[in-house]
C-alpha cells in the first residue's frame, strides 16, 4: 500500500484535543445548567401571534398599544425582517384549557384588528399558535426520550456490526456533538424550538455517518496492516478518509448555508443548529470517536471476531 | 477487465427513471383557485348551478370551469381575487344552508390522474390553514359508561324486586351495591353477572351490610378508550366534512389525541365552533305522573303544534355512544322516519327498559357544551371578560314507545324536515366523550406561500452549488454523480406524490435539502476510493470496480445507521419531526439506489467497454502508478 503514509499526524494532538473537548463540554453543561435554553413556544406553551407590517414595525408603539388594550404580559419581538413581528402571550394559569384555545384563535384576530386601527392599516395576520402547557411538557419529554432511544439503538447496531469499543466511541462522539450544539444555543440565547430539536436529531444522523466511515476504515486497516501500532493505524485511517470527510462536510455546509440565507425565518434555527453540528461532527469523528477507541485500548484481536464479510480475518485466525 | 451491467439492470434503472419522472411531473401543473359549494343536507342540482351563475353574472365575475358532481358544485376561477369576490357573491345569493368553501382544483390531465399520479400534499406550513390538536377526555368516557351501568343495575334489581340499602358509584371504575343480607346479595349477583360481562364482581362485608363491588376491568377500560377515540374521530370527520374544506386531515395521535388539519381555512374561530359542537346524547323515559320532584327535570319541547313542557326522568336508559348509525328514511307507507341502530349492549339495554314501558314516552336529550362571554367585575374593581362554559341540555325528541325496542328501531310521526333535522342532531350528539383543544396553530396564506417559495429556492440553490462543486472536483465522474443527484430528487418527489400518502412540510423540504448534501456522500466515498486504487497502481477498469466494491460496506453501514435514527424519529416524533424523518428515510433509500447503481450504470456506459482505458476523468491526476510495489 503506497498511501499508508501519514500526511497529518492527527493522533499526536489527541491529548490536547481531548482537553479542549472536555473544556468545551464542561462549558456547555455549565451554561445549560445555569442559563438553560431559550425554549420556544413549542415547549413553553402559550399563544404566539405573527404579524406583518407594511413598513418597519414600530415595536415601541405596538408594545404600548398592547399594554393599553390589556395584554400586559405580551412580549413583542422582530422575526425575520424588520417588518415582521411576533407577539408572545404567556399562558394564563387560571384559565381553563378549553377556553384558552378558543381565545387564542380570537386573540390573533383581535390584536391584528387593534394594530390595524391604531398603528398601521396594512397589518397582515400571518398566523397564530397556541400550545397548552401539557403538550409543551410532553414534547420536551418526547424529544429527550427520542434522543436516548436513538443513541441506544445506534450503540447496539455498532456493537453488532463493529465492536463494543467502537460503539462507545460513536456514542461518546454523538453525545459530544449534541451537548456542544445545545451549549451554543444556551450561550447565545437562540430560541430552541421543535425545528431545532429536529435538527439535533439530524445531527445524530450526520455525525454518525462520519464516525461510521472512519470506523469502517480503522476496522479494515486493523485487519490488513498487521504490523502497525494501533495509534498509527488510526492515524493512517484518518488520513485516508480525510478527503472524503472534508468534501462531504463541505457539500453539506454549502447546502446548509443556502438554507440559512434563502430559507427564511422558519428554518433559520434548524440551519444554524445543523451548521454547528456538522462542523463539530466532523471534528468529533476525527478526534472524539478515534480517541475513545484508542483510550479503550483497541487491539487487532478485537476486530478478528468473525464478522460475516471478514474473509481476510478468517485467514488470519488459522 | 471490463465494467458493464447486464441489460436487465440497465432496464431496471431506466424503468425507475421513467416512473420517477411520470409520478413527479404532476407537481408542475399549477392548481386552479376554486370554490366548492355544498349543502348541509341536500344534493345540489342544476337549478343551484343556474342560481350561482346568475349571481356571478350580476357581480360581473366569470368562472373558468364549472362542474356539478356528487360532492357538490366545483367552480374554477382565474386568480385568488376573483375567487374571493365570487365567494362573497355566491354566499350573498344563497341561503345559509349552503356551504361555500375555498378550494384548489387540480389541472393535471385525466390520464395522469387515472394512473394515480397526483400532486404532493402540502403541509399547512406551506399552504396556510388551521391545525388543531384535540384531546379526548377518556375519563369522561369511562365515567359515562359506568353511569350507564349504574342505572342498569338499579333497574334490573328493581325488576327482580331485590331490595338494596343503596347504590354508590365510588369512582369511575367502581360501583358499590349494599344489601341487608348475604342472601339478597347472592340472588342479585347471580342475576347481574350474566348482564354485565365486562364487570368483575366481588363480595365484601362492611358496617353490618353485605356489599357487592362491581369493578370495570383494565381490558374493558382500554377497549372503551379505543372505541371512544374512534367514535370521536368519526364524528369529527363528519363535522369537518360539513366545513367543506378540501383535503382535511383527521388523524389519531397517541392514545388520546386527534389531529385536525384544515388547509386553507383562515377563520379558526369558526372552525372551532363547528368542531367544538361537543355534544352528547341521552335517552330517558318521561317521568310518571306521581313521580317525586327530585327524580325528574323539566324541559321545553318544541313541537309543530307548539311548545310544551315535559318531565324527563333522571335515569339514563342509554348513552349516545351506543348508537352505531342514524339516518332519515321512509317507512313502507312512504312516511318519513328516523332509523337508529345500536350496538349489542345498547340493544339489550333499551329492550329491557322498553318492554315494560310500552305506551310511555321516551325522550332524547342533546347535551352541548357551550361557552359564553360575560363582563364581570374582578377583585380590583375592573371590568374583565370572562368566558364560562355551561351545559346546554335540549329535548330533541319526545316519542311514544309503541313496542319493545331492540337494536334497530325507528322514530316515526315526523315531517321530512323534522326527520332530517333529528337525524342530524342525533349524529352530531354521538360524540362519545368531550374534547378540548390542546394545541392550535393558524398559518396565514402569505406565510405559507413564503415558506414554500423560500423552501424551493433553498433546494434549488443548494442543488446548483453541489452540482457545480461535484462537476469541478470530479469532472466526468462528477457528471455521473450529478445525474444521480437529480434523479434522486425526482424519485423523492415521485414517492412523496404518489406512493406514500405523505405530506410535504417545511421540515420535510429541509430533509430533502439535507439528503441532497448527504446523497453525494456515497459518491464521494466511491470516488475517493477509486482515486486511491488508482494511486495504488490498479488499472482504471479494476480501480472502478474495486472502488465501488470496497466503498459499498461503508455506505451501507453509514446509511443504515442514519436510517435507524430516522425510524426512531418517525416512531416517537410528531409534526415537524415526523415530516423531516419521512423525507430523510425516503431520501436514504433513493439515494442509495441512484448513487450506487445509477452512477455505476453511467460510469459503465462511459468507460466500461474501453479495453485500452488509460486514465479516468475523476478530478486529480492520479499519482504515478507505484508499479505493484506494496
Amino acid at each position: 500500500m503506497s498511501n499508508t503514509r501519514i500526511r497529518i499526524d492527527f493522533m499526536r494532538g489527541r491529548r490536547v484535543a481531548a482537553m479542549l473537548s472536555l473544556i468545551a463540554i464542561l462549558i456547555a453543561i455549565g451554561s445549560l445548567a445555569l442559563r438553560g435554553l431559550e425554549f420556544g413556544l413549542d415547549f413553553t406553551s402559550g399563544t404566539s401571534v405573527r404579524l406583518n407590517f407594511s413598513q418597519t414595525a414600530p415595536i415601541d408603539a405596538v408594545n404600548s398599544e398592547l399594554e393599553q388594550a390589556g395584554y400586559e404580559d405580551a412580549v413583542v419581538v422582530n422575526f425575520g425582517s424588520d417588518r415582521d413581528i411576533r407577539v408572545l402571550l404567556p399562558l394564563d394559569p387560571d384559565a381553563e384549557a378549553a377556553n384558552e384555545a378558543e381565545q387564542a384563535a380570537l386573540t390573533g384576530e383581535a390584536i391584528a384588528a387593534l394594530l390595524r386601527e391604531r398603528v398601521d392599516s396594512g397589518v397582515i395576520l400571518l398566523g397564530s399558535d397556541y400550545v397548552s402547557a401539557k403538550v409543551g411538557e410532553e414534547l420536551a419529554e418526547q424529544g429527550g426520550l427520542g434522543m436516548l432511544v436513538a443513541l441506544g439503538i445506534i450503540m447496539l447496531y455498532i456493537a453488532v456490526r463493529f465492536q463494543f469499543k467502537f460503539s462507545v466511541g460513536a456514542v461518546v462522539a454523538l453525545a459530544h456533538d449534541l451537548l456542544f450544539t445545545l451549549g451554543i444555543f444556551s450561550l447565545t440565547g437562540m430560541e430552541f424550538n421543535l425545528n431545532t430539536l429536529a435538527a439535533l436529531l439530524a445531527i445524530i444522523g450526520y455525525s454518525l455517518n462520519d464516525t461510521i466511515v472512519v470506523s469502517d476504515r480503522i476496522r479494515e486497516n486493523f485487519r490488513t496492516l498487521r504490523k502497525t501500532e494501533p495509534v498509527a493505524t488510526v492515524n493512517i485511517s484518518l488520513n485516508q478518509t480525510l478527503g472524503r470527510t472534508m468534501i462531504t462536510s463541505f457539500t453539506t455546509l454549502l447546502v446548509l448555508f443556502s438554507i440559512l440565507l434563502m430559507g427564511g425565518e422558519s428554518t433559520r434555527g434548524f440551519a444554524i443548529a445543523l451548521i454547528v453540528g456538522v462542523i463539530v461532527g466532523t471534528y468529533s469523528s476525527i478526534y472524539v470517536a478515534s480517541n475513545v477507541i484508542i483510550f479503550m485500548k483497541v487491539t487487532r484481536e478485537d476486530l478478528l471476531i468473525p464478522v460475516k464479510e471478514a474473509a481476510e480475518a478468517d485467514g488470519a485466525m488459522t | 477487465m471490463l465494467n458493464h451491467y447486464p441489460a436487465w439492470k440497465n432496464l431496471l434503472i431506466l424503468f425507475a427513471m421513467v416512473l420517477g419522472v411520470l409520478y413527479s411531473v404532476p407537481n408542475l401543473y399549477p392548481d386552479d383557485e376554486a370554490l366548492q359549494v355544498t349543502h348541509e343536507s341536500q344534493e345540489l342540482v342544476q337549478a343551484d348551478l343556474d342560481n350561482i351563475t346568475t349571481a356571478l353574472e350580476a357581480a360581473q365575475l366569470a368562472s373558468i370551469g364549472q362542474e356539478l358532481n356528487d360532492s357538490g358544485i366545483l367552480l374554477r376561477f382565474d386568480g385568488v381575487d376573483e375567487q374571493l369576490r365570487a365567494k362573497t357573491a355566491i354566499e350573498d345569493a344563497l341561503t345559509d344552508d349552503y356551504i361555500v368553501a375555498l378550494n384548489l382544483a387540480p389541472t393535471t390531465p385525466g390520464w395522469m390522474q387515472a394512473i394515480g399520479a397526483g400532486k404532493m400534499n402540502l403541509g399547512l406550513d406551506l399552504q396556510g390553514g388551521v391545525h388543531f390538536l384535540m384531546e379526548v377526555d377518556m375519563e369522561a368516557a369511562v365515567l359515562g359508561r359506568m353511569e350507564d351501568n349504574l342505572s342498569n343495575v338499579r333497574s334490573i334489581l328493581r325488576e327482580l324486586r331485590i331490595r338494596t340499602r343503596g347504590l354508590t358509584m365510588v369512582d369511575s371504575s367502581h360501583i358499590e351495591v349494599r344489601f341487608a343480607s348475604a342472601d339478597d346479595r347472592s340472588r342479585a349477583r347471580s342475576e347481574l353477572i350474566d348482564n354485565f360481562p365486562e364487570l368483575q364482581f366481588q363480595n365484601r362485608e362492611a358496617g353490618g351490610l353485605s356489599h357487592l363491588d362491581l369493578r370495570m376491568t383494565e381490558d374493558t377500560m382500554l377497549q372503551i378508550r379505543r372505541d371512544t377515540l374512534q367514535a370521536n374521530r368519526t364524528t369529527l370527520l363528519n363535522r369537518v366534512d360539513a366545513l367543506g374544506v378540501a383535503e382535511p386531515t383527521v388523524q389519531q395521535q397517541g392514545a388520546n389525541r386527534i389531529v385536525v388539519e384544515l388547509p386553507g381555512v383562515q377563520d379558526p374561530a369558526q372552525a372551532i365552533r363547528i368542531l367544538q359542537r361537543i355534544a352528547t346524547l341521552e335517552f330517558h323515559l318521561e317521568a310518571g305522573p306521581g313521580a317525586p320532584r327530585s327524580s325528574f327535570e323539566t324541559y321545553d319541547y318544541v313541537a309543530p303544534e307548539g311548545v310544551f313542557t315535559v318531565n324527563v326522568d333522571n335515569d339514563v336508559i342509554l348513552q349516545g355512544d351506543r348508537i352505531s348509525n342514524v339516518r332519515p328514511s321512509l317507512d313502507q307507507n312512504g312516511l318519513p322516519q328516523v332509523q337508529i341502530s345500536l350496538d349489542a349492549q345498547g340493544g339489550n339495554q333499551i329492550n329491557r327498559v322498553t318492554r315494560d314501558n310500552v305506551g310511555r314516552m321516551m325522550d332524547i336529550l342533546l347535551i352541548e357544551t357551550r361557552s359564553r362571554t360575560s363582563l364581570v367585575i374582578d377583585e380590583n374593581g375592573e371590568e374583565i371578560e370572562e368566558v364560562e362554559f355551561y351545559e346546554d341540555r335540549r329535548l330533541i325528541s319526545h316519542a311514544r314507545i309503541n313496542s319493545a325496542l331492540g337494536r334497530q328501531f325507528v322514530i316515526t310521526g315526523l315531517t321530512q324536515r323534522e326527520a332530517m333535522d333529528l337525524s342530524l342532531l342525533i349524529s352530531s350528539g354521538s360524540l362519545a366523550a368531550p374534547m378540548t383543544i390542546v394545541e392550535q396553530s393558524v398559518i396565514g396564506p402569505t406565510m405559507g406561500r413564503e415558506n414554500l417559495e423560500q423552501g424551493i429556492r433553498g433546494v434549488q440553490i443548494a442543488a446548483v452549488l453541489v452540482v457545480l462543486f461535484m462537476l469541478l472536483y470530479y469532472r466526468v465522474f462528477g457528471l455521473a454523480a450529478n445525474a444521480a443527484l437529480i434523479m434522486n430528487i425526482v424519485l423523492i418527489f415521485a414517492v412523496l406524490s404518489s406512493v406514500l400518502p405523505a405530506t410535504l412540510t417545511l421540515p420535510g423540504i429541509v430533509g430533502i435539502v439535507l439528503t441532497v448534501g448527504m446523497a453525494v456522500d456515497a459518491n464521494v466515498l466511491i470516488f475517493t476510493r477509486i482515486k486511491e486504487e488508482l494511486r495504488n497502481g490498479l488499472p482504471p477498469q479494476q480501480a472502478i470496480s474495486a472502488g465501488y466494491d470496497r466503498a459499498f460496506t461503508t455506505i451501507l453501514d453509514a446509511n443504515l445507521t442514519t436510517f435507524l435514527v430516522a425510524v426512531v424519529l418517525f416512531t416517537i416524533g410528531t409534526g415537524p419531526v415526523k415530516g423531516f424523518s419521512v423525507t430523510l428515510m425516503i431520501g436514504i433509500i433513493t439515494s442509495m439506489f441512484t448513487a450506487i447503481v445509477g452512477t455505476r450504470a453511467l460510469v459503465n456506459l462511459i468507460y466500461g467497454r474501453r479495453r485500452d482505458l488509460r486514465s479516468l476523468s475523476i478530478g486529480i491526476a492520479p499519482v504515478k502508478p507505484a508499479t505493484g510495489k506494496h
